[in-house]
């Protein structure tokens, strides 16, 4: 799927995560920024890849801000984040979840 | 009859849907509810962002014994029906939905309700449904929609807009609340599902809130909805029976035994008859006992 339109989703609040997501054509890229970056990093980045993945997105710049969130509040970050940027805010892909 | 076995609900804990650090910790405060709210703490741009953080907290979390409650946003909002469906799909205890009316309102969610259960395979009938009361309309209709459904297992005053929409607001001493109160509570008693007395804010008023908290505690509601897990303690205090109370109990159900050793239908203590009323009173006593840990594995006093 081709992400339409940028879209955000998080905040900058302590245990949250936020999310920008922009099209690109040239495969997945991450942009991570995080105080835990060095321990945690790799397993932030693969959450992300794994809700890109089962939304069958390829192309996106993701930049990511990370305040210290547990993986399952990056999980619904990011689902949130490519719901909007695929304007299925309102017609949500259950089978994802 | 065993009410050794009904859920306590003292606390229904509410915290905001969108929040992170809320959702993650909520279990730590030993609230006997915790309710996911996806209404009016969550702001119509983040509708969606709270109710994937609530459904993916749900299948992480461990939440320990607390009953899980989300409220809906009402029925006349965009995001009714895929709150249902969400939190359907994550396997939510109860969901609480506001502004209720009529009896009919709760009928038009649990049809919803049973059609996301198939659709998600979940089995039917087991997502639980709540009701807050929040009108005059909704307290004029308490009966029928506390027996709206076999689902329903409480209705919830909720006193900021009831209040708005008597014409009044909130006095210290509740009066503007007495109706309303009374109302819902028989409501809930005739259907047998639970009572849930509306949240106080002030947290500055500790004298306030216990004034209420035992005022309700008085009348029978089953507990109340609280905003901040500082009320926990304060509430469940309120909630927990004395020493006296629970000696009382105590030779109850230790009669209640003797009873059934004896094969004899007929409870007595003393030489005395004892009444099923007093037998469930004291059960209800163990019950709160055992909550607040006042009581050793067999039920004796524990002197503090």
């Amino acid at each position: 799927m081709e992400i339409k339109k940028s879209a955000l989703a998080g905040t900058l609040e302590s245990s949250d995560v936020q999310i920008l997501l922009s099209p690109a054509t040239d495969g997945i890229t991450i942009d991570l920024q995080s105080d835990v970056k060095k321990q945690f990093g790799d397993q932030i980045e693969e959450t992300i890849k794994k809700v890109l993945l089962s939304y069958k997105i390829e192309n996106v710049h993701v930049k990511v801000v990370d305040k210290g969130a547990l993986d399952m509040v990056i999980k619904a970050r990011t689902i949130t984040a490519v719901q909007r940027a695929l304007d299925i805010v309102d017609e949500p892909q259950w089978e994802v979840l | 009859m065993n009410q050794q076995n009904e859920r306590l609900r003292r606390t229904m804990m509410f915290v905001p849907g969108n929040n992170p650090a809320m959702v993650k910790d909520a279990g730590i405060f030993g609230a006997d509810s915790i309710m996911f709210d996806l209404e009016d703490a969550v702001a119509m741009t983040e509708k969606d962002a709270a109710r994937y953080l609530v459904f993916e907290a749900l299948q992480t979390i461990d939440y320990g014994n607390a009953e899980l409650v989300v409220r809906i946003n009402g029925l006349d909002t965009p995001y009714y029906e895929n709150d249902i469906k969400a939190m359907v799909k994550a396997g939510i205890d109860v969901i609480r939905l506001p502004k209720v009316e009529s009896a009919e309102m709760m009928h038009t969610l649990e049809k919803l309700v049973a059609d996301a259960e198939k659709n998600f395979d979940r089995e039917v009938g087991t997502t639980k449904l709540m009701a807050a009361i929040e009108s005059a309309k909704g307290v004029v209709h308490a009966n029928e929609i506390a027996a709206a459904s076999k689902r329903m297992i409480g209705i919830a005053l909720s006193a900021e807009d009831y209040t708005t929409d008597m014409k009044t607001h909130r006095y210290p001493d509740g009066q503007e609340l007495l109706y309303a109160r009374n109302v819902i509570l028989h409501a809930a008693r005739a259907a047998g599902i639970a009572a849930f007395d509306t949240v106080f804010t002030n947290m500055d008023d500790e004298a306030g809130f216990y004034r209420e908290t035992e005022l309700i505690h008085q009348l029978g509601f089953d507990g109340k909805s609280l905003v901040n897990p500082r009320q926990i303690a304060m509430v469940n205090k309120v909630y927990q029976p004395t020493k006296q109370e629970i000696e009382k109990a105590q030779n109850v159900i230790a009669a209640i035994e003797e009873a059934r050793l004896k094969g004899s239908g007929v409870i007595s203590m003393n030489g005395q008859m004892v009444d099923r009323p007093v037998v469930l009173r004291a059960q209800r006593v163990m019950n709160l006992a055992n909550a607040a840990n006042l009581v050793d594995a067999e039920g004796n006093y524990i002197e503090k």
